[in-house]
Formats: structure tokens, sequence, C-alpha cells
């Protein structure tokens, strides 16, 4: 079945988010729509699947137009969508959730499971899926997840599959299944439209790539193009994706970590006796799959988890205990994981923002007072040198885009006289410019002998920044190993396979 | 820029003056009596709004009819206006900081009534010099307010209680609280049965602003420092910078190493102190002898006060004047023209109502950009 678009054009108020986008998915195509993080991808395909109307445009199925008002409609129309984030019930099984919405009854309105529990059982064998329909969603692995919501889109007949960003959530290992199984699709006949902005993965699996900035198609490349290629036409500009960095001059131990065991309320320990050092001047780059007790353990440096046994020390200096602000004071720059909700106040203005930590102090303020002039003074002085794209430093910080917010994070945890830096997922959601600008600035501070304590779930960014990698995997350190090793053994610790 | 701001309250305030009118005019018999002559009717229902609100006016702003004798006695109703809105000013703003913290202090009433406890106490017992015994007695009362404020902070600091709920309670521990208190030998009037406290002293008392027979008084302008005082608090502050950080986002507020537990406490401490003031500014300028009574319906209204200035300190001040010369104007449109004094209060609803619902005033005036500023009250339960 092959997929047309027409002129689509999106508005949000002023914003145009898709801009007359064109776009053919042929029959049997892999087809890789590729742009940064607010392009325009995701809105495009909610248009497709009925979720958003377009103000614009027209969407043809096999040559014959169609009106998509609803989800229901494209599922009529034969397309299915996997969610980012995924659309599943956790406490139902996986039969249950596969009938949701299309329940069939048998006599006197009783569920009827047993045909979708074959209809499953059909389908996993036929992709070799390895599927249990009467599983507990919320007991299988986020791979596993995911193949449910491909049954359940393949069970409804879909034959135009559209995956939005589908390996943001998944391990190196798991991706490749999942590549492996996309082809596997193609091979019976489905469409698939790929969501990305992972350059690997596109050029590993599409036919035919589109590529999407700030809302208009900028041009179609194969998969032939070299990485470097594909990433200048995403941004509009020559991009360098390597990181230039000189071989880390180690000072002494800036950060020493002894039996750490971090759990929450229940008692449920979250990290499990972690042991390590970080010195100064390096880079210690903690990777793993989301939620291995990664943010919670950035979060018991700086003193923002309760229960927390073991011991941190700064400069020996036992910083267990301190307050927040006493572990930001004694010389902890952090870069919280979630910038809307714990980096920012968006509603505050940038001038504002980046005095949350200093904002009593000299020279701020002078006793209870703030003095607006300094804190002008000096936010002017921070704008311009993290290149905080803003109209004016009175703007509220909700008006800027990911890139500069992280920009304003960086350029208040950097403003005290800082030893180490805890940054968690500092590249999450950011557009290749600032994702460059946040690691060259990771490097400055450790080239200025600071320690740094980097937590990413992108290999590549582990790979390309750290002196060293550690991999958590269920609130342990699994192994810390050199950072050339490579990303099959990584990828295997951060599975929790030990050699 | 300011003009638009104030566009959309006004908008609001008229289309609540409108609906209300409506309703005075057509839930009064003689205008129904006409049932059969639309253009009558029509008359006939503009003259009863009209009326009603001519009365509204005699009794809030100016009275011509009283100023015959004396030009100053016209102003007999200006002056019952800012009585009413002297407690409210200060209750309002109790309400208000709390809400640019995040907090939702439906505690007014109760705080009120413990300053107002305080006030009276100092008030009646003691025999102090004149201005220091009003200072005493205020100071007595922002005392126990604040701590009966405080408390509520430092229970939610410290396990988590909801100040939704707490401060609920205590409203009802205070007002029985108060009830008990009147039938001790220290605060029943010697010789009374019926629950009522000896009146403060004369040197507590706070001095009328337009001669002894007009009751506004020096309350006013205290309430009108503590608005600028809040003001300037949020504003140019540490300590206000903290309370808005807290408020807005108290996560970052929490990783940028602010103690959200300290904010907590120290602004419910504050509009405790603030809500008790205004009690004292009851007790001391307008109903010198305490009565079961004391806390009206100021801690309740303090809530719509301000959300009526979405929080703002300034706006408090406004919200309370109006509401005061509903108060006011309200018993002088039930004397004069039958208007049921419950209108009065549906007016105060349906302002509140409009400006409360922003999307709806533009709805219906098809505003476009004209900005609603942030609804104050969003956060909601689990805020």
């Amino acid at each position: 079945m092959s997929l047309e678009l027409r002129g689509i054009t999106k508005r949000f108020g002023p914003l145009t988010a898709n801009d007359a986008i064109d776009l053919t998915v042929g029959d049997g195509e892999i087809h890789a729509i590729l742009g940064e993080n607010g392009a325009g991808k995701s809105t495009l395909m909610n248009v497709v699947y009925g979720l958003l109307q377009p103000d614009e445009g027209s969407i043809s199925v096999d040559g014959k137009e169609i009106k998509i008002e609803s989800p229901l409609d494209a599922l009529a129309a034969g397309i299915g969508m996997v969610h980012q984030h995924f659309m599943l019930i956790p406490v139902f099984t996986v039969a249950e959730n596969i009938v949701l919405g299309h329940e069939k009854t048998k006599r006197l309105g009783i569920l009827d499971l047993e045909s979708a529990r074959k209809e499953i059982l059909r389908v996993s064998a036929e992709y070799n899926f390895e599927i249990d329909p009467d599983a507990l969603v919320e007991n299988l692995p986020v791979g596993l997840q995911q193949r449910v919501e491909i049954i359940r889109a393949l069970i409804y007949d879909a034959k135009v599959l559209i995956l939005d960003e589908p390996t943001a959530v998944l391990t190196p290992q798991e991706t490749d299944e999942l590549l492996r199984n996309m082809k596997k699709l193609k091979a019976k006949g489905t469409s698939i439209v790929f969501i990305t902005h992972k350059l690997r993965e596109v050029k590993e699996a599409a036919d035919k790539i589109t590529i999407i900035r700030r809302g208009k198609v900028v041009g179609t490349a194969s998969p032939s193009a070299s990485q470097e290629e594909l990433a200048s036409l995403m941004v509009g500009r020559p991009v360098s994706l390597d990181v230039d960095k000189n071989p880390a001059k180690l000072g002494g131990v800036t950060l020493a970590v002894s039996n750490l065991t971090i759990s929450d309320h229940t008692g449920r320990s979250l990290v499990k006796n972690v042991s390590f050092e970080v010195r100064a001047g390096e880079i210690l780059a903690v990777a793993g799959v989301q939620g291995n007790g990664q943010s919670e353990l950035a979060e018991s440096i700086v003193g923002l988890q309760e229960h927390v046994t073991g011991k941190i020390e700064l400069e020996g200096k036992d910083i267990t205990k301190a307050s927040v602000r006493d572990a930001l004071h004694a010389g902890i720059a952090f870069v919280p994981e979630s910038r809307e909700e714990d980096g920012l106040i968006s509603s505050f203005s940038i001038e504002e923002n980046l005095i949350l930590d200093l904002h009593d102090l000299p020279p701020y303020a002078k006793g209870p007072v703030i003095s607006q002039s300094v804190v002008s003074t000096q936010a002017e002085k921070l704008v311009k040198e993290f290149d905080i794209r803003a109209q004016s430093a009175k703007d509220s910080a909700s008006s800027l885009s990911g890139g500069n917010k992280q920009k304003v994070v960086l350029a208040r945890e950097l403003s005290r006289p800082v030893k180490l830096v805890v940054a968690s997922q500092p590249t999450r959601g950011l557009d290749v410019g600032s994702i460059e600008f946040v690691h060259e600035r990771i490097i400055t501070e450790r080239d200025a002998g600071r320690a740094v304590l980097l937590f990413s779930t992108e290999l590549d960014e582990v790979s390309s920044l750290a002196d060293r990698i550690a991999v958590m995997y269920r609130g342990e350190f699994i192994a810390i190993v050199p950072a050339d090793t490579s990303r099959e053994e990584l990828g295997l610790l951060m599975a929790g396979v030990k050699r | 820029m300011k003009l638009k701001k104030l566009l959309l309250p006004a908008l609001s305030f008229g289309m609540a003056l409108f609906a209300s009118g409506m309703l005075v005019a057509f839930s009064d018999s003689k205008v129904l009596a006409l049932k059969g002559q639309p253009l009558e009717m029509l008359q006939k229902a503009f003259a009863t709004a009209g009326g009603a609100y001519w009365a509204l006016f005699r009794g809030s702003i100016f009275d011509p009819q009283l100023a015959q004798d004396r030009f100053i006695e016209g102003f007999y109703p200006f002056s019952e206006t800012l009585v009413a809105a002297t407690p409210l000013i200060l209750t309002g703003l109790s309400v208000a900081l709390a809400f640019k913290a995040g907090l939702f202090n439906i505690g007014a009433q109760g705080q009120f009534i413990a300053g107002a406890i305080g006030a009276s106490w100092v008030g009646f017992s003691f025999e102090l010099p004149v201005v220091i015994h009003t200072l005493a007695a205020m100071a007595a009362a922002i005392i126990f307010s604040g701590f009966y404020g405080g408390l509520v902070g430092l229970l939610k600091a410290r396990t988590g209680a909801h100040e939704v709920i707490v401060t609920i309670m205590l409203n009802y521990v205070a007002a029985y609280f108060l009830l008990w208190l009147l039938s001790t030998t220290a605060f029943l009037r010697p010789g009374r049965q019926d629950p009522l406290a000896p009146e403060v002293r004369e040197s507590a008392q706070l001095p009328h602003l337009f001669g002894e027979d007009l009751r506004a008084n020096l309350g006013f302008f205290i309430a009108l420092a503590a608005a600028g005082a809040i003001w300037w608090l949020l504003n140019r502050s540490t300590w206000g910078f903290r309370f808005r950080a807290v408020g807005a986002n108290s996560a970052a507020s929490k990783t940028a190493g602010i103690s959200v537990a300290r904010v907590t406490t120290s602004v419910m401490f504050i509009a405790g102190a603030l809500a008790g003031l205004g009690g004292a500014m009851q007790i001391l300028g307008s109903e010198p002898a305490m009565t079961a009574g004391i806390g009206g319906s100021f801690g309740f209204d303090a809530i719509t006060v301000a959300l009526l200035a979405r929080a703002n300190p300034i706006g408090t001040v406004f919200a309370a004047l109006l509401f005061g010369a509903l108060r006011a104007g309200g018993l002088t449109m039930q004397a004069s023209t039958e208007t049921p004094l419950d209108l009065v209060l549906v007016i105060q609803a349906l302002v509140v109502l409009f400006i409360a619902a922003p999307a709806l005033i533009k709805a219906i005036f098809r505003l476009k950009n004209v900005e609603t500023g942030e609804a104050v009250a969003s956060k909601g339960w689990n805020g």
C-alpha cells in the first residue's frame, strides 16, 4: 500500500509546524523521516494518524484521496502507529491491551479474549516476536512492549506502520532487533514510516530518507549518504560529529562515592552499593538504559535524595548529609535530567533563572534586597558567554527553545566556583547545534581541571565524551570500562550481561 | 499595555453588572406583572435595575440626601466602604501571598479570629499609653495569628499534611475556641450572659479619619501600607524571590538549593499574620467589642478577593474596595428598593465568575491578543 501526502500544512497560532509538506511512501518501503526535535515530524505523523487536522493539504492511500478525522479512520484506511510513549495499560495483559477499544463479546456480554489470543499467537509466530498473550504488560521489557504495540497495529490490518522515535527507549541490542523486525515486516509487504533523529539507524534500515527542517521538507537522500551529509541537511549547516578532545590530564580525586545505597520511600533500593571515584580533569560517563538508577544516583550527589546510606565525599569533605544548597556551594554544578521540571522556572525571566541559586548572596543581594542592576548586568554577560538566543534577558524562560533553556541552566550552574560537574542527560531533546555547544562546554570544564560525572543513555555521546565509562544496570555499576570499549560490549553490559 | 491589562477585569465587571441587572429586574414582581406589554415591561425593567444600582451607589460612595445638612456627611457611605474594605484588604493579602508561593490558604478566617482575640485581649485588659497600646494590640494579633498560620506551614513542611485540609479544620478550631473563650471569666463582659467581650480601651482604638461621625479609621491606611509592604516583599526582596520561585516551580527551586520547607513555613506565618492584622483592624477600628461573630465572612471573601486580584497585592486593594462597596451598598439597596441583599452576593459571585474565566469574556467579546495572565488557582488540590 502506498501513502501520499500533498501540501500538508499545519499551524499552531503563529507557528507553522508543517509547511506544505509533500511525502510519498511507496509500497513495502521503509521511509525514514529525519529531523531535529521540533522540526515537525511528530506533528506530521499525528496529522496522518488523525490526531490532528491539517489546515491545508490532502492525504491519499493507493492513489485515492481520503479524509482522516480520527485514529479510527486511520486504522480503517490501513494506517497504524506506534507512539514514542506507548499507549498500553501496564496492569492489563497483552491480550487485554490489544482488544482494548475493539472488544468483542460472546453471549451475555462476556469478553471474548480467546480469538484475540489466537490472533496474537499467529502474528507473533509469523514474525518470531515471542509474545505471550497472557503476560502482564508491566512485566515485559520495553522492547517487548513495543512489539505488543506493533502486533496491535498488525492485527488491525495496518499496511502502513508509523513508528515515532521507536528507538529512544531501547538498548542497542533491542534497537538492532527492532531494525531487523522492520525489515521482516517490509519483506511481507508492510510499508513503514520511521521517524527518528538518529543517523546511524536511518542509514541501516531506511530505503528512502526525507529530511525535515523547521516544518519544511529540505531534501531527500539515499541511505548511502554519509552521516555528515545527513546531519548538515538536518541542521542546515556543516556539522562536525566528532568531539575534539585532548588526552585527560588527571588530577587528584574530586568525588569519592563509597557503598552508596538509595531507596525509595517504600524501602525498595534503587541504587545498590555503588562505589566509584571521579578525578579532577576526567569525564566519567555513566551509561545505561533509562530507569536503572541513574537519575537517583545523580540527584543523591547534590542531596536531592532522602534515603541514602554510604558516603559521598567532595575533595575529602563528607557531603552525604549536606543540604542541596550546601552541596551546590561546596562546588558542584548540577544539570538536572529534566530541564523543564527541575532545571528552570519557566514563568520566571531568564535573569531570574540565572540567579535561582545565588539570589541572596552578594553581589546579587544587598541584605534582604535584590539588586536589580547587578542581576541585569550579570545576566547580559552570561547570555553573551553562553550564546543564549533570546530577545531580552527579561523574557520568560518558557519562550526559549530547548537548547537555549539548557544553556541557561549551564550558565547558572557554571557561574559558581565549581570543582565537580554532575550532568544528567544534558543533551536530551536538543538540536544538533546545541548538542555541539553542550559537548564543547563539558570538555572545556574537564580541561580546566574539573571532574565531570556525566549520565547519558546515548551511547554515541558516552563514547565520544568519556574518559572512562561506568555501566549501570538495575541500580548497580555492573562494570567500569575504558572509553574505547566497543558498542556491542557496552550494549551487552547495558542489558546486564557480564563478561 | 497597562490599559490592556485592565480591559479584561473591566469587561468582567461590566458583564457581571449587566447580568445582575437582568436578574434584579426580572425577579421583580412589578416587572413580571407587565408580561403582556413587552415595551412597558422593558421600561420597567430598566427603571428597576437602574434604581437598584443607584441605591447601591448611594450606599457605598456618596449620598446626596445625607450631604444636604453637612457636605461631609454625604460621604458616610464611602466611609462605610472603607471600613468594610479594610479587613478584606488584609485577609485578601494573606490569601494572595500564599497563592504566590503555591499555597492555598483557606484559613484566613481562623487566622483573622486568632488576631481578633489577641487584639481584643490586649485592648481591654491592659492600660497603656495611646500609641503604644494600639501597637501592642496589633503585635499581639500578629503573633497569635502568625503562629496559627505558621503551624500550618510547619505541618506541611514536616509531614506533608495538605494546607487546604489543615486550614479548613483550623477555621473550626478558631471559631469554637472563640465561642468558648467568650464564656470564660477572662473574656466575658461582666454582667453579660451572651458571648460578648469588653470593649477595647479608648487608648487602643484607631483614630477616625473624618471626624467621629464617620467610622473610617486609620486601619485603612495600615492596610494600604501592608499591601505596599507585601508588594515590596514579593518583588524586591530575596525572601519574595524565594516565595515566588517555590510557588512557580518547587522542584526547580529545590534543585537550585532553596529550602522549600522553610519557605512554606515562613509564607504561612506571614499569611497568618496578615489575616490576624485584619482581625485587629476590625477590633481596634470599627467593632471594639468582640462577639462570636467577629469573623463574619472576611476570611472566605478573602479568597474571592485574592482571585479577583490575581494574587497581586495592589490589585487586592482594589478588589477589596469593590467588595467593601458592594457590602456597604447592598444594605442600602435592600432598604430602599426591596432588592434582597442576596442579589449583592450574586453580583459578587458573577464578578468573580467572569474574572476567573477570562476565556469566557474573551469569547463573548471576541477579544484577541489580550493577556489573560496566569490562572492563579490552576494548581489545585495537589499544588
